[in-house]
C-alpha cells in the first residue's frame, strides 16, 4: 500500500513538474530504496513547487482585482466628473436664455423670472422678519431636543444623541440655531487664524456630503469637541448624502458652545445653486415640508458668511478648493465675503463681470424691463462699442432706472441696499446702470469673485501651470509650481484641502506641499473608498486616521467589496450607454458597413469612446458590459437592445425620447426645482410645457408638442393641471440597492449618476 | 445570362446592396481577422491595461505595479520570474511606458500566446498542487498548515497576502480550507 501511495506522489509530482516545464515526463523505474531515500526531499520539492503554483495563481487573481478595482473608480470619477459638466450645460442654457430671450407674455415672464432666482444678502431685521422663528410653533407632541439659547455644550451633546435615535430637530430650533450662528459668523474674518498651543492636536476633517454616520465615527474615534480638541472641518458638509441638515445643525451647535475649538470653512457645495442639483435642498424640504423655504432661505445666508481660509500657526493652510496663481491671501481677507452668496451665478454672466445679481421677482418690476430693448439683458451691452454711446445711453438709463428704482422701493417696501456703491443692486436695471457708471469697481469684483472661485473650486494636478478648470466650470488647475509659488509667498509649509475623493480618504501631492483629505467614506458605493481625517500638532507632522463607516463593508471580503462595487459602477455606465443609444448606433454603422450587427473589439472601443468621451479603458471594461462571439466580434445590436429592456421605461414613449430624457435628467430636474419656488414638487402642465420648448430649442433637441403631450400623459397628474415632477423623475430612475441592504431593492437617489 | 463570381457565392449569404449607380455590391462572408489586426489588438489591449495604472496622466507607471498590470493581463509569472523581468528594464522607481512598452509588448505578447507555463493555471492542476499539500488526503486543508506552505515554502506571502487568502478561503464553521469548493468559487468569480 505504501508503494502505491508512493507512485501516486510519484505520478503527481511528475504531472506537476510537466505542467511546469513544460517536458514530457520521464517514465523511469526507481528502485524501492532510492523511492524511500528520496521520498523526504521528493515531498518537500513537491510541496514547494505546489506552494508556488499556488502563490502564481492567487497573486494573479489579486491583480485582476486590483485592475478591476481602478477600473471601477476610474468609471466612478469620470462620470461624476461628467454631471459637473451638465452643471456647465445649464448655466449656458441659463445665458443663453438671458441673452435671446424676450418674454412675450406675462406668464412667460414670470416663469422666466422664477428660473432666475433672486438672492440677497439680507440685514438681520430684514432677515428676521423673513425667516423669523417666533411663528413657529413647537406643538406639544414634539419629542425631539429643546434647544435655548446661549446654547450649552449639554445641548450640542443631546443634538449629537438625538440624531443618532433618528430624531428631527424642529423647525423653530433650527430657525434659530442658524439665525444664531449667522450672528457669531459674521463676526469672524476671512481667513481663521488657529494657533496649536492652545490645543494639543488640531483634527482637520475633509468633506462630509451628509453622510451622518461619518461623523459619528469621527466623533467616536477623536472625541467630540471640546476646549481640549480643536477641528477645522473644511467644506462641503451638505449634498449627495440624506443627512446634510443634520451635519449641519450639530457643526453649527459645536460652533456657538466652543467658538474657539470649531472653526469651519466654505465649500464649493455651501452655495445654494448647488444645493438645488445635488440633493440638498430636495432633503430640507422633503424634511421640513412647511418650514423649508424658510430655512432654505436662511442658510443661503448662513453659508455665505461662512469663512473661506484657515491658517494653522501661520505654517499651515486649509481651504476647500485649491490655489490658482492669482490667489492672494491679502487680497482674500478684504474682500466682503457674504456678498458672494453664490459664486455660480457670477460665472454665468462672465462677460458682465458681475459677482452677484438678483432680479426682482416681483412681476411689476419686469414689465418695464421688457419695454426696454432687449440689450438691457444683453450681457455684452456693457461692453458695447464706443465710450460715447455709452455715454448716451446711461444716461437715458440712469434716469429710467430711477424711476424704476422709486417704484419698486415703494411696491416691495422692505428692500433696502446694503449701502456700499459698488455691489448692492436691486434690480438689473440698476445693475446695468452701476456697471456703465463704474467699470472699474466691477472689474475689482470680478477679481474677488475670482478669488473666491478658486479657493472652492480648484483641483491640483501633477502638469505645471494653472489652467481652467473646464471640467468643473470653475476655478483652475493648478500644478506644483503654483503651489510652490503661494507657499513661498506666505510662508507656508504646506496646503490642506478637501474637494476630490480618494481612495484611502487622503493623499499628498505636489511633493508631499498638498494634502487631500476626504471624511465620507463609502461615497461612490458601500467599500468604495475609505475616510480619513488628519490630525496637525505643534510640530506640524500630520497624522492620519481612516475608517469606513459601514458595518458590511467590514465583513465582506475584497473580492465581494470590490464585486459590489462594481456593479454599481457598471449599472451606471450602462445607463449612461442607453442614454446615447442612437449615437452608438449611427457609430457602429459606420465600421459595420455591411449591417452584420457585428463589429471588432477597436472598433467597438473607438466609437464608444467617440461617443461617451469618458476616458475610460474600454477594452478593459468590455467583458463586463458585452459579449464577445467565438470569432472574437460584438454584437452590438443584440446588446444595445438588451441595455434598452433594462432600463426601466415607459413602452408607449418613444425610445429618442426616452434617450433625451435620461441624458438631461439632472439639469431638467434643476430647473424644475427652480420653477417650483415654492417648493411643492408640483409645476404646473404649461410650466412643463415652456420648460420642454425652451429647453429643447436650446438643447436643440427635436421635440414635437405631441411628444411632449404623450410625455405628461404618462405621468399620473391632478385633475388641475399640476404634475408631480418627482414623480416624473422618479419614474425615469433605475430601480436600484440602497447601500446597506443586500437584499432589498428600493428607489433611492443615485448618488453618483446624476450628481443629484 | 451571365455568370459570375457572384454565383459561386451560397444563396444564404449573398447580399444585395443597391447603389446610387444601381450596380449590386458583392458581400462575401467576412474573413477572419488576420495577424497584424490581432497583434495590434492586443497591443492596444496592453497600453490600455498600462493608462489605467498611469496616475498623473503622464505616460508613466510606478514599477512596483508592472507585476499587478502583467497578471491583470492574464499572465501568470512566478515573482522571480518578474523580479527578472524588471531588472532588465529599469533601476528606476518609475517606467516610462511608452517606452518600455516596445519591449514589454513584445514580451507579453510572447507570454500571451507563447510560453505554455505563463498561461492560465487550469483548474485542475491547481486542484492537483492542493492535493498534493493536502498530506492526509482528507479533502481539505486546516487552517494552519495553508499558513505554513504559503508563508514558509515558495515564494512566501506576506501577511496582508496571506490574511486575504484566509478571509475568502477558510470555511468559518469547520476552520478549514475546503480546496475544492474554493477554487470553483474563484473561477467562478472570474469568468
Amino acid at each position: 500500500m505504501f508503494k502505491t501511495l508512493l507512485y501516486v506522489i510519484w505520478d503527481g509530482f511528475l504531472n506537476l513538474a510537466s505542467h511546469i516545464s513544460g517536458e514530457c515526463p520521464n517514465q523511469c523505474a526507481l528502485g524501492y530504496s532510492q523511492v524511500s531515500a528520496l521520498f523526504g526531499s521528493v515531498l518537500h520539492v513537491t510541496a514547494f513547487k505546489a506552494a508556488v503554483l499556488i502563490q502564481r495563481w492567487y497573486r494573479r487573481y489579486v491583480a485582476r482585482l486590483e485592475m478591476r478595482r481602478r477600473c471601477t473608480w476610474r468609471i466612478f470619477q469620470s462620470i461624476e466628473y461628467s454631471c459637473e459638466q451638465d452643471q456647465i450645460k445649464l448655466h449656458n442654457f441659463f445665458s443663453y436664455l438671458m441673452d435671446h430671450f424676450t418674454p412675450s407674455s406675462s406668464k412667460e415672464r414670470d416663469f422666466i423670472s422664477r428660473m432666475l432666482t433672486e438672492e440677497e444678502s439680507y440685514k438681520d431685521t430684514e432677515l428676521e422678519k423673513l425667516c423669523d422663528y417666533q411663528s413657529v410653533e413647537v406643538p406639544d407632541s414634539y419629542v425631539g431636543p429643546h434647544l435655548s439659547f446661549p446654547l450649552l455644550p449639554d445641548h450640542a451633546t443631546a443634538l449629537v444623541e438625538a440624531f443618532k435615535q433618528k430624531q428631527q430637530l424642529h423647525a423653530h430650533y433650527v430657525l434659530k440655531l442658524l439665525h444664531e450662528t449667522r450672528r457669531h459668523l459674521m463676526q469672524l474674518p476671512n481667513i481663521s487664524y488657529v494657533s496649536t498651543c492652545y490645543s494639543e492636536e488640531i483634527t482637520i476633517c475633509g468633506d462630509l456630503h451628509g453622510r451622518l454616520d461619518d461623523l459619528f465615527l469621527i466623533f467616536y474615534k477623536n472625541g467630540l469637541p471640546s476646549p481640549e480638541k480643536s477641528y477645522v472641518f473644511n467644506g462641503d458638509f451638505v449634498d449627495r448624502g440624506k443627512q446634510s441638515i443634520e451635519i449641519l445643525i450639530i457643526l453649527f451647535a459645536f460652533l456657538l458652545v466652543y467658538p474657539k475649538e470649531v472653526h469651519l470653512n466654505r465649500g464649493n457645495h455651501e452655495d445654494h445653486m448647488v444645493n438645488l442639483r445635488y440633493g440638498f435642498t430636495k432633503e430640507v424640504m422633503q424634511k421640513y415640508k412647511v418650514h423649508g423655504k424658510k430655512i432654505l432661505k436662511m442658510l443661503q445666508n448662513v453659508f455665505c458668511w461662512l469663512p473661506l481660509a484657515t491658517l494653522i500657526d501661520q505654517k499651515v493652510l486649509v481651504l476647500h478648493g485649491g490655489v490658482s496663481d492669482a490667489t492672494d491671501l491679502e487680497l482674500l481677507a478684504k474682500i466682503e465675503r457674504h456678498k458672494f452668496v453664490s459664486v455660480l451665478r457670477g460665472k454665468k454672466r462672465k462677460e458682465k463681470s458681475r459677482p452677484m445679481e438678483s432680479k426682482v421677482t416681483n412681476g411689476e418690476s419686469l414689465p418695464r424691463s421688457s419695454s426696454f430693448p432687449g440689450s438691457c439683458f444683453h450681457p455684452g451691452f456693457a461692453n458695447a462699442a464706443s465710450t460715447s454711446s455709452r455715454t448716451e445711453l446711461s444716461q437715458w438709463v440712469r434716469q429710467s432706472v430711477q424711476e424704476e428704482l422709486e417704484k419698486c422701493r415703494r411696491q416691495v417696501g422692505f428692500r433696502e441696499t446694503q449701502g456700499d456703491e459698488d455691489l448692492t443692486c436691486v434690480s438689473s436695471v440698476t445693475m446695468t446702470e452701476l456697471e456703465l457708471e463704474s467699470c472699474g469697481t466691477s472689474e475689482s469684483s470680478h477679481e474677488e469673485w475670482k478669488q473666491i472661485v478658486d479657493i472652492l473650486w480648484s483641483d491640483p494636478v501633477p502638469q505645471e501651470g494653472c489652467q481652467m478648470n473646464t471640467v468643473r466650470g470653475g476655478g483652475c488647475y493648478f500644478g506644483p509650481d503654483v503651489t510652490e509659488k503661494i507657499l513661498q509667498k506666505h510662508s507656508l509649509q504646506f496646503l490642506i484641502r478637501s474637494h476630490e475623493c480618494k481612495q484611502e480618504g487622503y493623499e499628498f501631492c505636489h511633493n508631499r506641499k498638498v494634502l487631500t483629505i476626504f471624511s465620507a467614506s463609502n461615497y461612490y458605493e458601500v467599500g468604495s473608498n475609505r475616510g480619513a481625517y488628519v490630525k496637525l500638532g505643534p510640530d506640524l507632522i500630520p497624522h492620519f486616521v481612516q475608517y469606513q463607516a459601514n458595518k458590511t463593508a467590514h465583513t465582506l471580503t475584497m473580492r465581494q467589496r470590490i464585486s459590489r462595487v462594481e456593479e454599481s459602477a457598471f449599472r451606471a455606465l450602462r445607463e449612461k450607454l442607453f442614454a446615447h443609444t442612437s449615437d452608438l448606433i449611427c457609430r457602429f454603422k459606420v465600421y459595420d458597413r455591411d449591417d452584420t450587427g457585428n463589429i471588432t473589439l477597436s472598433d467597438w472601443a473607438t466609437a464608444v469612446e467617440s461617443v461617451l468621451h469618458l476616458g475610460l479603458p474600454w477594452r478593459m471594461l468590455r467583458p463586463q458590459l458585452v459579449r464577445s462571439t467565438a470569432a472574437g466580434m460584438l454584437e452590438y445590436k443584440s446588446w444595445l437592445d438588451d441595455l434598452a429592456v433594462e432600463q426601466r421605461s415607459k413602452e408607449h414613449i418613444q425610445s429618442s425620447l426616452l434617450e433625451i430624457i435620461y441624458r438631461n435628467r439632472s439639469n431638467l430636474e434643476t430647473i424644475f426645482r427652480i420653477i417650483d419656488s415654492d417648493h411643492s414638487g408640483l409645476i404646473s402642465f404649461e410650466e412643463f410645457h415652456h420648460t420642454w420648448r425652451l429647453f429643447s430649442s436650446h438643447m436643440n433637441i427635436e421635440l414635437t408638442d405631441d411628444g411632449i403631450s404623450d410625455l405628461a400623459r404618462s405621468i399620473d397628474f391632478n385633475k388641475d393641471g399640476n404634475i408631480d415632477f418627482n414623480e416624473f423623475l422618479e419614474a425615469f430612475r433605475l430601480i436600484e440597492q440602497s447601500p446597506g441592504d443586500d437584499k432589498t431593492v428600493a428607489l433611492t437617489t443615485p448618488h453618483c449618476r446624476d450628481g443629484s | 445570362m451571365r455568370y459570375c463570381l457572384y454565383d459561386l457565392v451560397p444563396f444564404e449569404q449573398r447580399k444585395k446592396v443597391k447603389r446610387k449607380d444601381k450596380s449590386f455590391h458583392l458581400s462575401f462572408p467576412k474573413k477572419e481577422r488576420d495577424p497584424q489586426t490581432k497583434r495590434s489588438d492586443i497591443q492596444k489591449k496592453i497600453t490600455d491595461a498600462f493608462e489605467v495604472f498611469d496616475h498623473e496622466c503622464n505616460k508613466t507607471v510606478d514599477v512596483r505595479e508592472i507585476g499587478t498590470i502583467i497578471r491583470s493581463l492574464g499572465c501568470c509569472p512566478s515573482e522571480g520570474e518578474l523580479h527578472d523581468m524588471l531588472a532588465e528594464v529599469s533601476s528606476l522607481p518609475f517606467v516610462i511606458f511608452s517606452s518600455i512598452l516596445k519591449f514589454t509588448k513584445a514580451l507579453i505578447f510572447s507570454l500571451l500566446c507563447r510560453r505554455p507555463e505563463y498561461r492560465p493555471i487550469p483548474e485542475d492542476v491547481l486542484l492537483r498542487a492542493f492535493e498534493v499539500l493536502d498530506v492526509n488526503k482528507c479533502g481539505h486543508l486546516t487552517k494552519e498548515e495553508l499558513v505554513k506552505y504559503m508563508t514558509e515554502e515558495g515564494e512566501p506571502f506576506t501577511q496582508e497576502e496571506m490574511e486575504e487568502m484566509l478571509s475568502a478561503a477558510v470555511d468559518p464553521e469547520t476552520n478549514t480550507v475546503r480546496y475544492k469548493d474554493y477554487i470553483t468559487m474563484m473561477v467562478v468569480d472570474e469568468n
